[in-house]
């Protein structure tokens, strides 16, 4: 046999076939069904939101390593999932220009000035959203209203601000027949997404359903109603979609069940105690800045590690 | 699911590309030469015994153990020493080499007969004049895991085999079973062992049958299938899955009792108890999508793996890799003429495309390397505190018990080469423990 030049490298010489753009195209796949109800509760107002604001996303992470002469990035789809997210937290009927703040906000503060994918301290959708509740409330606050509503329950209230029994509301709150941001307010488009993004193994069950069942056991200890709790507002997309985002939650399943149940009565707390009706966003962001103490905390312990290892784990370092 | 709060330890779903298990050993004919390295185990290499123009035999030791940890390396064929030579191994290192030409007879060693076994010492002496070492790829010499300074209750035989294409274990099992059972009886018999495990995958289910029914109706024998979860069969992992003990971190399996020995190993033992041939032949697993005639074939160590390759067939035009060992944990060989060494167990020969190497992206901390981790480590952590040149971090997070099984690197999303990494902060935290 003639000689001939072999490649060499350090092992594994084998790697499956996952990739960060594989994972983010399922979490597209995931928002379609919530995207598909916006468009048919919202009309064609909904998609131009999303439209424009994907696009905002994308193009201020292509423009951002343009100049900072870096390869593209956009490829890896993650811009794309941040201006959906961040879409779906707007209201249908929100001025356009509005959107540019909040992408620009998510992609080039939040996420680039922080290092790009990976590095980021919080979901850059979600300090999009909460940069634009804060500076445009009123904008942010006019909810759109389904075109074609057949339970007229609530004339200009989200169903958390307007009080009406969860149950008598159901139907309502799972076709998402009622007044929010556009991409909340389908309860039942938001769990098929989260249970694709289950089953597709994009994701782990703890965050999500430690953060659902906090609020459920909270809203029965507090006296609230618990489907009201669980079905409106932004907790689905948040539990779903914005608490699972790779980077700002825990790596373990302790960890992830620790952020959870943090996220639950953070929630609960702002949702029953405060003069916001919605606590989500908030939630979220605290418990996002949480997460390298939690990480540091729930590490899990190695095989054959000496029994003691935490104490003067953590903190040491 | 408590298990799992404390750690993953998922491990990686490797595909099994188990083509060549139902298929008996093809005994491949004289190669050319043998080249023997000195240096064919973990521990000190060999000094060679024979000098150029010496004639040897079947069996005749060419290579004198360097110490406690070593092992003597035999001839597989008998002929005229040709020349000591200085031959690259496949790691990079430098290694001496004792170069035979057969004479073609192939006349055993007239020294060599069965030897007479006791107990433990002269049972452990005996795997000495094999020249025994790990068979499942580790290289390490059986004289010294025979010579536990604990007592052993538990003999675990392992047959996880849990790398990809490898099926020559299997092929052990259910073509050499008496040998098998001839070495484990003595290893039981010798070390007062109560209880013989025999740790199989089920994608082996031929296998763990015939273990089975050999063992039927004696207590002290024990068949365990096992999940077929790569790395099952890594020592650690494989104590823990089989018995729930967990080898202390810096310790070993005799520490808590247990003495895991690889299913080819024991049998080449039992071969030895019974005809005094040591150690001089190998079946290898050929196997890779580059390859004309994957098979497992029985070759004499030393064979130089171009003989081999030629002999299954040869190569596809498209050849571009060749790994001694599997995809996971094998090494990549440079240079087509290295010769087949004891611990190899593969030659595995891949094209362009399978060779090719994905790059890499940036981490989108998803968390799946310590998910995958059968150690329970942190690997982005590990990776972040190399970053920094952390040791205190390294040693807190352990990163000393990382066994290089390259889990994490395969279900890395972002096909980052996160086991190099861990390999990297490893000797960081050994230099830095120096101090």
């Amino acid at each position: 046999m003639e000689p001939k030049k072999l490649i060499v490298t350090a092992s594994p010489h084998l790697v499956d076939n996952s990739s960060t753009r594989g994972l983010m195209l399922h979490v597209v796949i995931a928002l379609c069904p919530a995207l598909i109800a916006s468009a048919l509760l919202f009309g064609i107002r909904a998609l131009v939101v999303v439209a424009v604001s994907v696009a905002a996303c994308v193009g201020f992470e292509a423009l951002w390593c343009v100049l900072r002469k870096q390869p593209l990035s956009t490829g890896d789809l993650s811009a794309v999932v941040t201006g959906i997210i961040l879409a779906f937290n707007l209201p249908a009927t929100i001025p356009l220009w509005t959107i540019l703040v909040g992408a620009f906000i998510a992609i080039v503060i939040v996420k680039q000035l922080f290092g790009g994918l990976g590095m980021n301290f919080a979901n850059p959708a979600l300090v999009g959203r909460i940069a634009l509740f804060l500076g445009f409330s009123a904008r942010m606050t006019a909810y759109g209203y389904p075109a074609r509503t057949t339970v007229d329950a609530f004339a200009s209230a989200t169903p958390l601000a307007a009080g009406v029994p969860g149950l008598q509301a159901l139907p309502s709150l799972l076709l998402g027949t009622h007044g929010g941001m556009l991409g909340e307010t389908c309860a039942a488009a938001l769990i098929l997404g989260g249970v694709y993004l289950i089953a597709t193994r994009t994701i782990s069950a703890a965050i999500p359903v430690t953060y659902l069942a906090t609020v459920a056991v909270m809203s029965l200890l507090c006296g609230q109603d618990v489907v009201l709790q669980l079905f409106s507002g932004g907790l689905l997309l948040g539990a779903f979609f914005m608490a699972t985002d790779y980077v700002t939650s825990p790596f373990t399943l302790k960890g992830k069940i620790v952020f959870g149940i943090g996220l639950g009565l953070i929630t609960s707390v702002i949702r029953f105690y405060s003069n916001m009706s919605e606590g989500v966003s908030f939630a979220l962001l605290l418990m996002n800045l949480l997460v390298p103490y939690i990480n540091d905390l729930t590490r899990q312990k190695p095989l054959g590690a000496p029994k003691k290892t935490r104490g003067k784990g953590g903190a040491a370092k | 699911m408590f298990a799992k709060l404390k750690r993953a330890a998922q491990g990686a779903r490797v595909p099994h590309h188990k083509g060549t298990s139902g298929t008996a050993t093809v005994q491949m004919p004289l190669p050319t030469r043998i080249v023997l390295p000195m240096q064919q185990h973990i521990g000190a290499p060999c000094t060679p015994a024979v000098k150029k123009g010496d004639q040897v035999y079947v069996g005749t030791v060419v290579g004198r153990a360097g110490g406690f940890v070593s092992a003597d390396i035999h001839s597989g064929v008998s002929g005229t020493v040709q020349s000591i030579d200085s031959v690259h191994m496949p790691g990079g290192a430098h290694s001496a080499a004792v170069v035979i030409v057969p004479d073609g007879s192939q006349t055993p060693d007239p020294a060599l007969k069965p030897p007479v076994v006791t107990d433990a010492a002269s049972l452990a002496q005996a795997a000495r004049d094999c020249g025994l070492v790990g068979l499942g790829g580790a290289g390490f010499p059986t004289a010294v895991k025979l010579a536990p300074k604990t007592p052993i209750d538990t003999l675990i035989i392992n047959g996880a085999e849990c790398e990809p294409y490898i099926t020559s274990d299997e092929r052990e099992f259910l073509e050499s079973s008496e040998t098998v059972m001839r070495g484990v009886k003595a290893v039981r018999e010798h070390l007062n062992i109560g209880t013989v495990i025999f740790a199989i995958e089920r994608n082996k289910p031929q296998a763990i049958d015939l273990m089975f029914s050999l063992t039927q109706g004696d207590a002290a024998y024990k068949v365990q299938p096992l999940d077929s979860r790569y790395p099952q069969g890594a020592e650690k992992v494989l104590i823990e899955t089989v018995t729930g003990r967990e080898v202390p971190r810096g310790g070993l399996p005799a520490d808590v009792g247990v003495l895991v020995m690889n299913v080819t190993t024991v049998s080449a033992l039992g071969k030895y108890l019974d005809t005094g041939m040591p150690l001089v032949t190998k079946r290898l697993t050929v196997d890779g999508d580059a390859v004309n005639k994957p098979q497992n074939v029985e070759v004499i160590i030393g064979t130089p793996i171009a003989e081999v390759l030629e002999f299954c067939g040869g190569v596809k035009d498209d050849f571009a890799k060749l790994l001694m060992g599997g995809p996971m944990m094998g090494t990549a060989v440079a240079d087509v003429n290295s010769p087949v060494l004891k611990q190899n167990n593969a030659l595995l020969c891949f094209g362009e495309k399978a060779a090719h190497i994905p790059v890499p992206g940036p981490c989108i901390r998803c968390g799946r390397c310590i998910e995958a981790c059968p150690m329970g480590l942190s690997p982005v952590e590990i990776a972040g505190a190399f970053q920094k040149g952390d040791v205190a971090a390294l040693n807190e997070m352990m990163v000393d018990l990382c066994m290089g099984c390259g889990s994490c690197t395969f279900v890395c999303p972002a096909k980052r080469p996160v086991c190099q990494t861990m390999n990297l902060a490893k000797a960081m935290q050994k230099k830095g423990g120096a101090k």
